[in-house]
């Protein structure tokens, strides 16, 4: 079995995959050995006036453009294009993304600031400029993949891809004439000249095995057996439940009990003196309500601050006061029933006495400081007002 | 050898005099006026010629230590350039006797009512101060003076024994150079406001420096090639290397001055942001925007393509340009400690520069009619003229 799959490998090995050559001349090629004859070689040729040819080195040489009179190419120019398209598409990103649609405060910073957009500017330049470089060199500038150039399988290029610098005139050439060139190639000092034919099959660009059904066959095979093998190796031989790395963090969810603080709790309490933001002291807070006076309510009275006591007053007032502040509570009884908002004590409360109730509680009723903001008290201080005039408009209310 | 000393025309020592003269009677016209302000922009005008001074003498370290040989055909520009270490010496003894109008720290008075100041006392003291500028400078003019003489000796001599005790000299000074040139740093710019800290200063003023020597290593090899004072084998490849370093480290230096920004704007203390508010604030805002286009963004843009930097008269006005912008560079660091709101400019700052270029011009004058300008002896000058890249 082993001897029979080795043998098959070498005749694999050794199968001749040489291509037959037409008759069809296609160039000829001349070696140089140093980067200076080449140099030479290339400014003699464009004197020369033989405008199809190349050189091929193993190496970039730089000059060489000029020597062959090359003019520029895009490269430089589409790199840079694509290099500042990275840094307009970076800072447009951050822009929308922290700018505008997930404000967050980080450190006090301003939603969008240049200097964290920087480093991400600048790597989305490199990376755009160098993959657009990097891809368009190889389809649009040099059309590769070009696998029947019929360069290839010649000594010529076996040379040049190692140590020597090589150049050919194209048989396209309009002066292209097979004597001439030769004894040009030898008199510039070419050596081991070499004609190079078509191959056989002449397309100019065949199309690459990559695209071929059974190379993509065989590479979906082999990912789908690295992925089986790789997952059957940690779940069933390592016992390392694979694809967990998500759910397993070193973090407390809600409920679960804390192992590193002593007392069990994973939220922290707020250091001591902390104030949350917008805090303002009240100044009665526990004061009997005898003493409240100079109270007023800082807001104004208009549709929007009476829209808003209505809204809070309903949440969190209602169940207990009823919708119109009767005192019709919903709760069946399960919590003492409350007066009536609408007695004369009340009514002739100050503003600010129906404040401190709501800030301060009173007797049965618990402080709503925490739950509703300073102003939203206020609101529903007007909305009360409001609500205790309608159960006792009087005649000019009516116009 | 085809290299023939020429000697420089006299013309340069003319200019060199009358840019020297000239500058000297502003100078002390400038001190006569207003005595404070001439002492900062002297401070600043020091600090120019150090980094020339200092900065060439770190790139011929650096060749040595790097093996570079397509730089040696200009090390004698570096060299020369250099020279101004020793002149360094008698320039800043106004420094010292002008120091209590430049560093509130050298008042007693002041210390006194300041916590931060008495912790720092230990350090920034007058005494302190004026032997670290001395150890320093005795330093660099030490190790000058021996890499300089070796490099010279070779013209005669053509030892390689030469070149190898200077790649061990400079593979000495090179972690010294680093270490006394953010001392300096720190101490004569950073300490003018002695509350404010970066720990990158030095790396950001050796930055500047390495623009600034390149700069003029390219301007003045221009110069001497456009006059033929070069040799003909020195070719275009040169000259790109040279601009592209330009261009590298004119990145470096952004790439600095930026990491010191984004992270003093992150952590947001207010011991270290209190100096980007001056200077973001009145007009010191307009010279920031300036110095960054000016530094950075113009120099970016044009020195990118490869046709300016093969191209000797466009990175001839490149090589002026650049070391125009680490003057403002270093006015920007130094001329804030002097007025907080507003950036001053007049006929007092005109002085300084032109005293700084004339001494740069007459001391190149006089070593080069001395010294060879092309280190003829030097085993890797052949390779360095062969050099392609
Ligand atoms: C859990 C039920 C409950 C809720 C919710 C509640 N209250 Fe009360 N409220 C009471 C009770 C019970 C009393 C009577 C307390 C006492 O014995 O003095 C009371 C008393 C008052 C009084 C004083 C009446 C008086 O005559 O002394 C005012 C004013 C008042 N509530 C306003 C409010 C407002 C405004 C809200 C909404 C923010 C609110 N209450 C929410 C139960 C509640």
């Amino acid at each position: 079995m082993i001897g029979k799959i080795k043998n098959k490998l070498k005749e694999v090995n050794n199968r001749n995959l040489e291509q037959k050559r037409s008759d069809e001349l296609y160039a000829i090629g001349a070696l140089f050995d140093t980067p200076d004859e080449i140099m030479d070689a290339a400014g003699k040729t464009t004197e020369a006036g033989y405008e199809e040819f190349d050189v091929n080195t193993p190496y970039p040489v730089h000059g060489m453009d000029q020597a062959m009179k090359l003019k520029n190419t895009m490269v430089g120019k589409t790199t840079f294009i694509f290099g500042f398209l990275g840094t307009t598409a970076a800072l447009l990103m951050i822009g929308w993304m922290s700018g505008i649609d997930y404000q967050n405060i980080i450190g006090g910073k301003p939603f969008f600031a240049i200097p964290p957009a920087i480093p991400i500017t600048f790597e989305l330049t490199v990376l755009l400029g160098g993959l657009a470089t990097a891809g368009l060199m190889l389809t649009l500038f040099n059309r590769l993949p070009w696998i029947n150039n019929p360069l290839h399988d010649t000594n010529y290029i076996k040379q040049t891809a190692s140590d020597k610098f090589g150049l050919v005139i194209y048989a396209k050439d309009k002066n292209f004439n097979i004597a001439t060139v030769e004894g040009f190639l030898q008199s510039i000092g070419g050596k081991s000249i070499e004609k190079i034919n078509f191959f056989e099959v002449r397309e100019d660009r065949v199309r690459t095995p990559i695209f071929d059904f059974k190379f993509i066959a065989l590479l979906a095979v082999v990912t789908v057996v690295t992925a089986v093998t790789a997952y059957g190796i940690l779940r069933y031989v390592l016992f390392l439940p694979p694809f967990d790395f998500m759910w397993k963090q070193e973090k407390v969810l809600p409920q679960e009990k804390s192992t590193f603080f002593a007392d069990g709790f994973s939220m922290r309490p707020p250091v001591e003196g902390t104030v949350s933001r917008g805090y303002i002291p009240y100044e009665y807070q526990g004061l009997p309500d005898s003493v409240v006076t100079l109270l007023a309510n800082p807001l104004p009275i208009n549709a929007e601050v009476l829209a808003k006591g209505k809204q809070r007053f309903n949440t969190y007032c209602s169940p207990c006061h009823g919708y119109y502040g009767e005192g019709d509570s919903r709760l069946r009884g399960q919590f003492p029933n409350p007066p009536s908002l609408h007695t004369d004590k009340v009514r002739q409360w100050a503003d600010g006495n129906i404040y401190h109730v709501i800030t301060n509680g009173q007797n049965v009723m618990s402080s709503y400081a925490k739950q509703i903001s300073r102003d939203d008290r206020w609101a529903i201080v007007h909305y009360i007002r409001a609500l205790q005039r309608a159960l006792n408009a009087k005649d000019e209310d009516l116009n | 050898m085809e290299f023939h000393n020429k000697a420089l025309p006299g013309k340069v020592s003319r200019i060199g005099f009358g840019l020297l003269i000239t500058g000297l009677i502003l100078m002390v016209a400038a001190f006569a006026l207003d005595y404070r302000r001439a002492m900062f922009d002297y401070l600043t005008m020091f600090m120019w010629l150090l980094s020339l001074g200092l900065g060439s003498l770190g790139l011929i370290a650096l060749e040595y230590i790097s093996g570079a040989t397509w730089s040696t055909p200009f090390r004698r520009v570096s060299e020369f350039l250099a020279s101004l270490l020793p002149v360094m010496f008698l320039l800043v003894i106004p420094v010292v006797v002008g120091m209590k109008e430049l560093f509130v720290w050298t008042d007693p008075q002041v210390v006194k009512s300041d916590a931060v100041l008495q912790g720092k006392e230990p350090y920034l003291n007058t005494t302190f101060f004026i032997a670290r500028a001395a150890i320093c400078l005795l330093i660099w003019v030490v190790f000058y003076f021996f890499l300089v003489r070796n490099s010279q000796k070779q013209d005669s001599e053509s030892i390689p024994q030469y070149t190898k005790s200077n790649i061990r000299l400079s593979a000495i000074f090179t972690p010294i150079f680093m270490v006394t040139l953010t001392i300096i740093a720190i101490d004569f710019m950073m300490s003018l406001f002695p509350h404010w800290y970066s720990t990158i200063y030095g790396v950001y003023y050796f930055s500047g420096t390495l623009v600034a020597a390149y700069s003029a290593l390219t301007l003045i090899s221009v110069l001497l090639k456009e006059g033929n004072y070069l040799s003909s084998r020195i070719n275009n490849d040169h000259f790109y290397s040279m601009g592209m370093l330009m261009f590298a480290f004119n990145i470096f230096w952004a790439y600095i001055a930026f990491s010191q920004l984004l992270l003093q704007w992150y952590a947001d203390i207010p011991e270290e942001t209190f100096w980007y508010i001056i200077i973001w604030e009145h007009s010191w805002k307009v010279v920031s925007i300036a110095l960054f286009l000016v530094h950075f963004a113009i120099p970016f843009l044009v020195l990118m393509p490869r046709s300016v930097k093969t191209n000797l008269k466009k990175l001839k006005f490149m090589a002026i340009w650049m070391l125009v912008a680490h003057y403002l560079d270093l006015y920007w660091l130094i001329m804030p400690a002097y007025d907080h709101h507003s950036a001053v400019f007049g006929w007092q700052e005109i002085g300084f520069p032109l005293f700084a270029v004339g001494v740069v011009v007459v001391i190149f004058k006089m070593k080069a009619r001395k010294t060879n300008i092309i280190p003829v002896g030097d085993p890797k000058l052949e390779s360095g003229f062969n050099f392609h890249l």
